[in-house]
């Protein structure tokens, strides 16, 4: 079995790369913990594993971004010193990072010879990487406009420049990390696609996932990363996803959703003919209009960057727009001259943003203070008029901490010192404990393992059951399918359509997401 | 790394490092380090007169270090609290001379008050620009200094100069407003202190504001929300904390601070107001709260060792041949390795923490 995937010559030679024995902490954490891999030459390998499990470290070390406290690193069976990332290249290894590190205001091909340019003029190189980009969009479906300024570039066709920055550079092993987080399915598609031609042409990528689905499309093997050790490594054929998600969380898991249908009540919030044109003069929402019920989770499916981040921005009160918005029958004013994020905190509606990070947490700040904030000017939170009972907070925060089983449950620990999925309890059991009538959501699980995707899907269906109203965003569909009682899906500023649940699937939805209106469409937002 | 070492250890390995930099230049103009550093410690710690000095410029610094942090906490880099100080020092000339008061301590009340007032409408202009308009306050506010120096320079040669006098400053005060000094203070409990430094009770004044602002920005819903907006503005948005206003107060506090300064520079020093009543202190405010971690109270340390080696300056300048501009040489040194190279000592000491720790 092994030796036949590759055929011939490959099968013999040494894998593309062997890592072995790779320690590496950070003060007391061990983010790597003797770490064994192979990975075969002209193979897609993929490394599965939650957040904090130690891949991007593992990556980094790979990269030349982290040296390893100990074990070593072969490329090609040759003992290879990855002191930094140029070193990393010269071995014929490129990385294609989560977040481009591309110049936006450069064109494709200035990104493209950037730091690779192999000279005092730019105009031969720039001559011989136009020859080798058309040649390669022949080769693998890689086009791209080579004058085309980065900016102006969709995500897919940005994230094909990295691709094309590590082929430039001669790259053999291509590591991809989560590729496709920002991709409409038809794109991902696409990418995979241009990864099995760059297999077939005998280039060995190491696609790092935390989507199962992916492994199992793609992969030839899947290694599974848990809490920096090395679990397993297996054949993707004779692997199931929820032998996988078991591996990655050291216990069974339910993939599924469980939830009884909605029992919707009374609209809630009542949006109507909502407009956005952000700072830079761009239109990002064209008249929207959408109710949200007593007792439902309506979910809004679409591409990163499609208005949804504004509509839930400007609900929340800290965007302004035009049109109306009513909730619990009151007017809002959507101006904001009159209204803030606070006010409509007040108007019972919470929100969890969907950039814990930059908006929804203060990282620097303990978690106690994090269950506070927004919060804190809340009378059970004050001693008096002047202080505040800081006390009473650390003690809420406690239950809090409790009740959502953030882990480690120390109130005392910046926000920063926590897992993705417990920060995100943190924002969570902050938002829902306040009980509010309508809950904004943004990509509640991004970023989450999969230990704490359950968990928290569970406490979303749990307030939708007790009769408040969800308005769910995320770019993971499988997420948008499973929670939402409806879907609409957004597509350049507007509504392209809705669906039901239980009456559509992944590819009319993409469809939909790509902005693509089918015969089919029929219905309209109730 | 432990706290305690990122506290203790961090800070006085950078001073280590600055002095002995400051040794090799005070070799290379041929005068002996070693003396210096006597001089500079008998001068400024020897005696109850060196301490009478030194701790009357810890007062300066312990405010505008203070002004700074609180600035600084909001992440808003206020350069301008010598512009600030020097406007709160023309109010405690207008209120001390135009204002009869029946004894100090109800014209020093009044002076706090005035030149908190006066040094919070300075800092409120480059607020305003910053919070509505988008201009950084770092440029507006160094800018406000020179305005500042020319308003006092201008009021002092043509408003507020006695008619009979050729020297650019007020009168002086009626001499029942004169602070009491730590000597007075300190009688009654027996304890001899040398009468002729100029330390006074805003000593104690600037400590109690130290106690205050660390109350402020920990306790209170305004603390919190200045640290959030430091930290932060994105989630303070988010939160529903309005920018416009957290600049502004902050600014004010900051600025009402710098401002209080001048009550101990012309009310405990000369009796008068002169040009140069703030003699830079606004600018070491800003070194004292680098080293200060911007903490209310982490800040009292550094006024205290700048405090030092600003009169200990002034011992060298007198009884050596070492010019005071030598001073001014240790001091930036000192700002250097203790604020903007602060990583050079702290990436060395970390490794040699983790080191440590796996050994063990």
């Amino acid at each position: 079995m092994i030796a036949d995937v590759t055929g011939g010559a490959a099968a013999d030679a040494a894998p593309a790369i062997e890592l072995r024995g790779i320690s590496k902490a950070f003060g007391p954490v061990q983010a790597n913990k003797d770490i064994n891999i192979r990975v075969r030459k002209g193979t897609i390998h993929g490394i599965i594993g939650e957040n904090g499990a130690g891949k991007s470290t593992l990556m980094s070390i790979l990269y030349g971004f982290y040296r390893s406290d100990s074990g070593e690193v072969l490329i090609d069976g040759k003992p290879t010193q990855i002191t930094d990332s140029l070193a990393a290249i010269r071995a014929g290894i490129g990385m294609v990072f989560q977040h481009f590190k591309l110049v936006e205001n450069f064109t494709v091909l200035e990104n493209v010879i950037l730091g690779a340019e192999g000279g005092a003029l730019l105009q031969p190189s720039k001559a011989r990487a136009r020859k080798l980009l058309t040649q390669l969009a022949d080769d693998y479906e890689l086009s791209v406009d080579p004058d085309a300024v980065v900016e102006d570039l969709n995500v897919g066709h940005q994230q094909r420049v990295e691709i094309l920055k590590a082929l430039y550079r001669q790259a053999n092993i291509l590591i991809l990390d989560e590729p496709t987080g920002v991709l409409t399915p038809a794109e991902a598609d696409h990418l995979f696609r241009i990864l099995r031609g760059l297999k077939e042409q005998g280039k060995t990528i190491i696609l790092i996932t935390h989507k199962l689905r992916e492994i199992m499309e793609v992969t030839d093997e899947v290694s599974v990363m848990r809490r920096g050790e090395m679990v397993a490594t297996v054949n993707t054929a004779d692997t199931n996803p929820s032998e996988l998600a078991e591996l990655m969380v050291g216990r069974k898991v339910l993939l599924d959703v469980q939830k009884t249908p909605a029992q919707p009540g009374e609209v809630v919030v009542s949006v109507r003919n909502l407009q956005v044109i952000d700072r830079h003069g761009v239109e990002r929402l064209r008249g929207i209009d959408l109710d949200v019920r007593a007792g439902e989770i309506l979910g809004i499916a679409g591409v990163a960057g499609n208005g949804q981040s504004q509509l839930l921005e400007v609900l929340a009160g800290m965007m302004p727009g035009t049109g109306t918005m009513t909730m619990n029958g009151k007017d809002m004013d959507l101006s904001l001259r009159r209204d803030n994020a606070r006010t409509r905190r007040e108007d019972s509606i919470a929100h969890v943003h969907e950039d814990r990070h930059r908006c929804g947490l203060i990282l620097d700040f303990m978690a106690w203070e994090n269950v506070a904030f927004g919060y804190h000017d809340r009378p059970e939170y004050q001693k008096n008029a002047l202080l505040m009972d800081n006390a009473a907070i650390l003690e809420d925060a406690k239950g809090k901490i409790e009740r959502f089983d953030v882990r480690p449950p120390n109130p005392m620990l910046t926000a920063e010192s926590f897992s993705g999925g417990n920060q995100q309890k943190i924002v969570l059991a902050r938002e829902i404990e306040r009980n509010p009538d309508l809950l904004l959501v943004g990509q509640p699980t991004r970023g989450v393992d999969i230990g704490a995707i359950e968990f928290i899907h569970k406490r979303l269906i749990e307030l939708r059951d007790q009769g408040k109203a969800i308005l769910l965003v995320s770019v993971e569909l499988d997420e948008i399918l499973s929670l939402s009682d409806r879907i609409v899906v957004m597509f350049d500023g507007k509504i392209m359509g809705e669906r039901d649940p239980e009456q559509t699937n992944a590819q009319e939805l993409g469809l939909l997401m790509a902005g693509v209106v089918g015969d089919s469409v029929t219905g309209d937002a109730a | 790394m432990p706290k305690w070492a990122d506290v203790l250890l961090v800070p006085l390995f950078s001073l280590v490092i600055a002095f002995a930099i400051s040794a090799l230049v005070i070799l290379a103009i041929g005068e002996d380090p070693i003396r210096a550093m006597e001089l500079m410690v008998t001068g400024s710690l020897g005696s109850t007169y060196g301490w009478g000095y030194t701790l009357y410029y810890t007062t300066n610094f312990l405010l505008t270090g203070l002004a700074v942090s609180i600035a600084f906490q909001a992440k808003l880099f206020n350069i301008g609290g010598e512009g600030q100080a020097l406007i709160g020092g023309l109010g405690v000339a207008l209120v001390c001379l135009f204002v009869p008061w029946p004894n100090w301590w109800t014209a020093m009340i009044g002076a706090i008050l005035a030149s908190a007032v006066f040094g919070a409408l300075w800092a409120a202009i480059p607020a305003y620009l910053q919070a509505r308009r988008g201009s950084h306050i770092v440029i507006t506010t160094i800018m406000f200094n020179f305005i500042a120096a020319s308003v006092l320079n201008y009021m002092l040669s043509h408003v507020l100069r006695p008619p009979a006098s050729m020297d650019p400053a007020t009168a002086r005060f009626a001499s029942e407003l004169r602070l009491p000094r730590l000597a007075d203070v300190l009688e009654p409990f027996g304890i001899a202190f040398s009468r002729s430094g100029p330390a006074n009770v805003m000593l104690f004044v600037a400590l109690a504001f130290c106690v205050l602002a660390y109350v402020m920005m920990s306790r209170t819903k305004l603390g919190f929300e200045i640290r959030a907006f430091g930290q932060s503005e994105p989630a303070a948005h988010y939160a529903g904390i309005s920018a416009f206003r957290i600049i502004m107060i902050a600014m004010l506090i900051s600025g009402a601070l710098s401002g209080v300064m001048a009550v101990n520079s012309v009310m405990g020093g000369p009796q008068r107001l002169v040009m140069n009543a703030v003699e830079g202190a606004g600018f070491i405010g800003i070194a004292v709260a680098l080293m200060g971690r911007s903490h209310p109270i982490g800040i009292i340390a550094p006024a205290l060792l700048f405090g030092f080696l600003f009169q200990g300056g002034s011992e060298l300048a007198i009884e050596t041949t070492i010019p005071r501009e030598m001073i001014v040489i240790i001091q930036a040194l000192v700002i250097m390795f203790t604020g903007a190279l602060d990583n050079l000592v702290r990436q060395p000491l970390e490794a040699m923490f983790a080191l440590g720790r796996r050994k063990s």
